[in-house]
């Protein structure tokens, strides 16, 4: 019997191949995105945990110097020998064939077990590695660029592109240096340890953060990047959800003779279970394969958004992690089950012997519009909570999911309401008919159109923050670079000398001299500035008290960015250690906290501190002349001096870099969009015969019915567009004002952008009607027969 | 892999399944010194380090007595591993050192392990004043080894404890040349049997007073096992007569040992006896991290007319070291009664 | 009024093609009721869906009010449809979307023949006057199909072709459904032509014929 049974469901698909593969395709596809987005995501994560664990960024307490002066061996071995258990750090930059690494000295007899980073150290290995001229580990991609070296590599997947992980003894040969950049606390430390501050007052305990800074700072990312493979998997399973309800609704007479047949209900609910399980597998299978091109073509530009926007190295190959992959079959399944659970309760309150004539997707189509606005009344009434009252990324995005399902709820009872003005207006049989067949259409098509309603609003949405974002960035790039020409110096030697050749070559040298420290536990700069017209004309502050740049310069506070101004809570006034907070500044695309000191008083407070980089104004003199002089006179490597455009170039390119994965998941989104739409259409259109045979035997041709199936499109997708823009500049505003200044640290002002809305909502109605356009002409080529059989057929 | 298991397989521990799986180490001495017979030492250079030679360590144990007569055992142990011969600068030493360090109680085992690099004053020996340190682990004193403090601590037990010499020195096989296989492997090897140790063992933050008798083990050499070796079963027993029995099986593929002791009568003299002289059997068995190691025995040297059953303090006295050894306290009955240390290696998991 | 001439028509099937209509030839007279007879699957269905123009004929011509269908486009042969002929099928017949009263005066609208008044009394002929703002699903089959005929009717059409109105109803409504249909048609000086597998329905019309084998046996 169960086999039977399944057989006779399974036939089914064999004759209908088109919604097999729509069901399929449209699981797939949202597989495909979460996955995608999973997978990029786990190969990020892995990636900070990678280099936490090399480096101890956060899993494990650091002891560093005070104010990250660098330590020397004997304070190493000092803390050993009182029984602090730490493993040195090195770490520097070293330029190899032309291309700049970051190399890592680590030591590793004492490096922590869990901070085991050069793992696939062979048995025979270690005598290698830490042997006068011992193995470099390196990306497997590095490896063919470093292969002409003197010095002995080994392909470890293990590390981050870019990188280098040497013995201690080795790195410090390379860097030039004896000293230890830092040391690594093991979590175990021996009974009877006495106080750092006993042993060396010079050094600092830094706690472990658990997850790394830069896990935390690039948490925000994350969650975006979660948020919308959401979107767009719930854009999927509303085409998985059709071709669900479709299939049922067309196997009601097959269930209905098997019930007759003695098949019982809970074993045809079983097997219906076991079929729906059995695609999802599949689909799952196929979004994740799918998935994973999805990623790995995404990946290099998330991993260089990561690395230009929080300086965190991500690998830009990919691994098949069960992490996601897993996620992405669950979700399948999930999603099949969310999708198929209303065509289950609806077979299950089918009675055995109930009419076999497919009816209309909801009879009560006006109730169940009402219910969906009351819950969507209610979801506006908790996001108008999380507005008041919620706070932090979490809250953000709380607040975003409300808005979203409130309005995509809230479409049919709105679109209903719509076309029933249509239906009012209407003058004529025939668009009497249309507005109220298109009302009929609307419960078979509400799905797809609020999958519409999300990926438009989305796109708006986003496109608002990302436009808005472009306009303030390369606005304060232009305040930012004012100096023409940026002079880097290796040495404070070579910086006297440049710098004096320079002297009355050209109108000013601002130093731009700086020291990494950490406030509240996170990473953040002190920048000392000259009292110069360059910054008191550029920098627009958002807010400060009356002479601002005066009391700076007389040592009377500092300037904090905005970041750390609302990270740590710093509004003008406040004060930070000793120092008043005299100005806050805008500083877009910077993942750490700032604060600048007068020139005077930065030189007072870090004596040891000299300026190796410089911003020259040329003033009158032409900015080249100036370079090719200087390069010339002292024989400077071209990156010595660079130009004020080269810099501008470079942030607008990390920038564009940044924003072109949010570009591809809102193109993708809305492709969805358009197949479900495509999906709906074709959906409805096998069951549009009953309702179009009659109108057409009373005269109206195939060709006017079909050209009237285009126009419903179009229209439902202008009306549908039309409810998107309020919600998507909705949505952008949340985006710009709640969860930016959350996942950043800075609130951008909102533009708008109406040209590109109408671009959109074109390209939209383009989108429905290419959908609509295979149906309709389907339907314009329908064979008399068909529409005749409708008549005659006991369906 | 981890670099720790990475030290230890180039260490002298006996996992010889692995160190016989590092192509060489178990016969080639590869540029390394190799014992030679006759040795004649000098003290205390012979106390410093012989950078020379692959493998060295510094190894003591102590039965130990608290105030309400319970037993505890104390084990510090200094190993010393060379990647080449000789020694050279900072890091770039080819000097590695690991300490361990344990204390066993009746009912309980505390171990711990430390790992350092030569060349840069992490851990290391001189001779003169004898000091021998890794990271806060010391055993220093007089040169002559007559009165010595020692200390450990790990994240839960720590000890502080003084030594005072009672008898000399005692030079193991022929003269301090020691074979350990009939194919001739050896290494030099002297013992301090006689040790008065007193001070306190701090378990979980309660300091405990102690007193007992800790015997001293030097050993170096290059080539620290043979391919058909095993692993090995070491006794090192004070009877209350005041002699004392050191005596080791190595245990060969097909079940075959070689068998060493050395026999030190109550003052000091020691008669050294070739294979198949001392004899052990294991009498009961263990089960510890999915092994199955002997924790009672059967000890006899029939020429001496030791016949005694050697029983384990504590079953559980199994080091959690990188590479895993059973090490502990134990208790001599039967022609003899005293008490003493038991170390057995290659007991492999499966 | 309706000249029907050696009418053929086949269909493709698996086992090569069927000829369903075999030269059929009839006419018809202004007014007149004519009962079409014939075994299940001898074609009825088929020649009445030619004559309505929902499907074209292998060979043969139909000519109607003096005009010959056969040379009609798709275009004409749907203007025929909403101009001079009702169709009325067994079921199915009414828009789901539109009410009853939209239902009714539908046809009559796209014919441009929109007469309330007439509408209303046809309403209320086929005694459903009540339910003229419900929606045909909630209508019973005997009320569908007098909404059906009623809206027919409502166009004024030349010819009413029903291919067995009453086939799923029981006696007793397909008498009332029969009368209502001969009754309002005859008001309208309307002709029928109406399939039926029942000869007592038959005998109620003004001609019987009978199809068999593709062809008319009279
Ligand atoms: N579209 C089609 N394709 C193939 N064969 C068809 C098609 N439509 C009808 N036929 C065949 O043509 C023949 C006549 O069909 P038709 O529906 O005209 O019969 P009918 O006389 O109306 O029968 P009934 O009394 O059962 O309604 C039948 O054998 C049928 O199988
Ligand atoms: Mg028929």
């Amino acid at each position: 019997m169960t086999v039977a049974g399944l057989q006779a469901l399974l036939s089914h698909w064999r004759r209908n191949p088109w919604q097999l593969f729509t069901m399929i395709a449209g699981l797939a596809m949202a597989t495909a995105l979460w996955s995608g987005v999973q997978a990029i995501n786990a190969e990020a994560r892995a990636s900070y945990d990678r280099a936490a664990n090399a480096l101890g960024q956060g899993q494990y307490a650091q002891i560093v110097g005070r104010d990250s002066a660098p330590l020397d061996q004997a304070q190493y071995i000092s803390l050993r020998r009182a029984g602090w258990l730490v493993s040195p750090i090195v770490e520097g930059e070293l330029d190899l064939e032309g291309e700049r690494f970051r190399l890592t000295g680590i030591e590793p007899l004492t490096l922590p077990r869990g901070a085991d980073a050069p793992a696939p150290l062979e048995l025979s290995a270690l005598a290698g590695f830490i042997a006068p001229n011992g193995e470099i580990l390196v990306h497997p991609d590095d490896a063919g660029t470093l292969a002409n070296t003197d010095h002995s590599f080994r392909p470890d997947p293990g590390q981050t592109r870019g990188t280098l992980t040497a013995d201690i003894g080795l790195a410090q040969r390379l860097l030039k240096t004896d000293a230890i950049t830092m040391l690594l606390v093991l979590p175990d430390q021996p009974l009877g340890q006495p106080p750092l501050s006993t042993i060396d007052p010079s050094l600092v305990l830094v706690e472990g953060q658990g997850q790394g800074d830069v896990a935390r700072l690039t948490e925000s990312f994350h969650l975006n990047l979660t948020a919308f493979g959401l979107l767009s998997f719930a854009v999927g399973i509303f085409i998985v959800y059709g071709a669900i309800g479709l299939a049922f609704e067309q196997r009601r007479p097959v269930f209905r003779t098997l019930r007759t047949l003695g098949l019982p209900l809970g074993r045809l609910l079983a097997l219906l279970a076991v079929e729906l399980t059995l695609f999802a597998l599949a689909a799952g299978a196929i979004g994740i394969a799918l998935g994973y091109i999805f990623a790995a073509a995404l990946l290099p530009d998330v991993a260089a958004t990561l690395r230009g926007l929080y300086s965190a190295d991500v690998t830009d190959t990919l691994t098949l992690r069960p992490a996601w992959w897993l996620s992405g079959l669950a979700m399948a399944l999930g999603g099949t089950a969310a999708a198929a659970s209303g065509a289950f309760l609806r077979l299950n309150r089918l009675p055995l012997l109930a009419s076999t004539q497919p009816r209309a997707w909801a009879a009560d189509a006006q109730s169940s519009h009402r219910r969906m606005a009351i819950i969507a009344a209610f979801l506006g009434l908790v996001g108008a909570l999380f507005a008041a009252f919620g706070s932090g990324l979490l809250a953000g995005f709380a607040l975003l999911a409300c808005l979203l399902i409130a309005a995509a709820l809230a479409l049919p009872l709105t679109l209903d309401l719509m076309l029933r003005l249509g239906s009012r207006l209407a003058r004529g049989a025939v668009p009497q008919w249309f507005w109220a067949d298109t009302r009929q259409q609307l419960p078979g098509l509400s799905m797809a159109l609020m999958a519409l309603l999300l990926a438009m609003a989305a796109n708006i949405g986003v496109s608002t923050m990302v436009s808005s974002f472009r306009l303030t960035f390369t606005g304060w790039l232009d305040q930012r670079l004012a100096s023409e020409l940026y002079l880097n110096t290796t040495s404070p030697e070579e910086a006297a000398l440049l710098t004096g050749y320079l002297e009355d070559k050209v109108e000013a040298i601002l130093p731009i001299i700086s020291i990494d420290t950490r406030i509240g536990d996170l990473p953040a700069e002190i920048f000392g500035v000259l009292d110069h017209a360059t910054y008191r004309d550029n920098w627009k502050l958002l807010d400060a008290v009356p002479l601002v740049w005066d009391r700076l310069a007389a040592g009377d506070g500092v300037l904090v960015n905005e970041q750390l101004s609302r990270r740590e809570n710093l509004s003008v006034g406040a004060r930070l250690g000793h120092d008043t907070v005299l100005g806050v500044y805008g500083d877009y695309g910077n993942p750490a906290g700032q604060v600048v000191l007068g020139m005077d008083a930065f030189h007072a407070r870090y004596p040891d501190v000299a300026a190796l980089r410089y911003g020259l104004r040329t003033g009158v003199a032409d900015p080249k002349a100036v370079a090719d002089d200087l390069r010339r006179k002292f024989d400077l490597p071209p990156d010595a001096l660079v130009d004020q455009a080269r810099i501008k170039a470079v942030s607008l390119q990390v920038f564009e870099r940044t924003f072109s994965v949010t570009a591809a998941l809102n193109i993708l989104t809305l492709s969805v969009a358009g197949f479900a739409i495509l999906i709906s259409l074709l959906t409805l259109a096998t069951m549009r015969l009953p309702q179009l045979a009659p109108v057409w035997a009373l005269g109206l041709t195939r060709a006017r019915l079909a050209a009237l199936e285009l126009v419903r499109a179009v229209c439902l997708a202008a009306f549908t567009g039309l409810a998107a823009v309020p919600l998507g500049l909705g949505l952008a505003w949340v985006l710009l004002a709640i969860v930016n200044v959350q996942a950043f640290g800075w609130r951008l002002p909102m533009y708008l952008f109406p040209l590109d809305y109408l671009h959109l909502g074109g390209l939209t109605i383009l989108a429905a009607f290419l959908a609509a356009l295979w149906p309709a002409l389907r339907l314009a080529r329908t064979q008399p027969d068909a529409l005749l059989k409708v008549f005659s057929n006991e369906r | 892999m981890s670099a720790r298991s990475i030290f230890l397989a180039l260490a002298v521990l006996p996992a010889a399944a692995l160190a016989q799986g590092f192509a060489g180490l178990g016969t080639n001495a590869d540029g390394f010194a190799i014992p030679q017979p006759d040795p004649q030492f000098v003290f205390p250079a012979d106390h410093g380090p012989h950078p020379d030679f692959r493998i060295e360590w510094w190894y003591l144990t102590a039965n130990l007595t608290g105030p309400d007569g319970t037993d505890y055992g104390l084990q510090w142990t200094l190993f010393r591993s060379a990647l080449r011969a000789g020694t050279g600068d900072g890091w770039q030493s080819p000097q590695l050192w690991m300490g361990h360090a344990a204390v066993t109680t009746p009912d309980a085992h505390f171990v711990t392990e430390r790992l350092a690099r030569g060349g840069i004053g992490q851990a290391g020996v001189i001779a003169d004043p004898f000091r021998a340190w890794i990271d806060d682990w010391q055993l220093s004193g007089a040169s002559d080894w007559s009165d010595m403090t020692l200390s450990a601590s790990g994240p839960s037990f720590a000890y502080d404890m003084t030594l005072t010499a009672e008898g000399p020195l005692v030079l193991n096989g022929a003269d301090g040349y020691s074979v350990k296989s009939a194919e001739g492997l050896s290494s030099y090897y002297y013992s301090r049997p006689f040790l008065d140790i007193s001070g306190t063992l701090t378990l979980l933050d309660r300091p405990v007073p102690v007193t007992g008798h800790a015997w001293i083990d030097r050993e170096w050499s290059s080539q620290p096992l043979s391919q058909a070796q095993e692993g090995w079963d070491w006794f090192s027993l004070s009877f209350e007569t005041g002699a004392h029995l050191m005596g080791y099986q190595m245990r060969q593929t097909g079940g075959s040992t070689y068998t060493t002791a050395t026999w030190i009568e109550a003052d000091g003299v020691a008669t050294s006896y070739p294979d198949g002289a001392f004899d052990a059997r294991p009498l009961d068995f263990t089960t510890i991290a999915d092994r199955t190691v002997p924790t009672t025995w059967r000890v006899m040297l029939p020429e001496r007319g030791v016949d005694v059953t050697v029983s384990a303090l504590n079953e559980h006295a199994w080091m959690t070291t990188s590479i895993p050894y059973w090490e502990g306290p134990v208790s001599v009955s039967g022609s003899h009664s005293g008490k003493g240390y038991l170390e057995m290696t290659g007991y492999d998991g499966d | 009024m309706l000249q029907v001439e050696n009418l053929t028509k086949s269909y493709a099937t698996a086992d090569g093609r069927t000829q369903v209509l075999d030269g059929v030839s009839f006419g018809m007279e202004r007014g007149e009721t004519l009962a079409l007879t014939g075994e299940s699957g001898s074609g009825k269905s088929t020649l009445l869906h030619l004559i309505g123009g929902l499907d074209r004929p292998d060979s043969g011509q139909i000519s109607l009010n003096e005009k010959k269908m056969t040379g009609l486009d798709d275009r004409g042969r749907s203007a025929l449809r909403r101009g001079t002929v009702g169709i009325i099928f067994q079921q199915f017949n009414l828009i789901p979307s539109l009410t009853v009263a939209a239902n009714i005066a539908f046809h009559a609208r796209l014919a441009g023949r929109h007469d309330p008044d007439w509408v209303e009394r046809l309403t209320d002929r086929i005694g459903l006057t009540d339910q003229r703002d419900k929606y045909p699903e909630a209508l019973s089959g005997g009320q569908q199909q007098r909404v059906a005929i009623a809206r027919t009717l409502a166009a004024r059409p030349k010819l009413v072709l029903a291919d067995e109105p009453t086939g799923n109803l029981d006696e007793d409504n397909a008498e009332i459904i029969l009368m209502l249909l001969l009754e309002t048609a005859r008001e309208a000086g309307t002709s029928v032509l109406m399939v039926t597998h029942s000869l007592n329905l038959a005998a109620r019309l003004g001609r019987r014929l009978h199809l068999s084998h593709g062809r008319i046996s009279a």
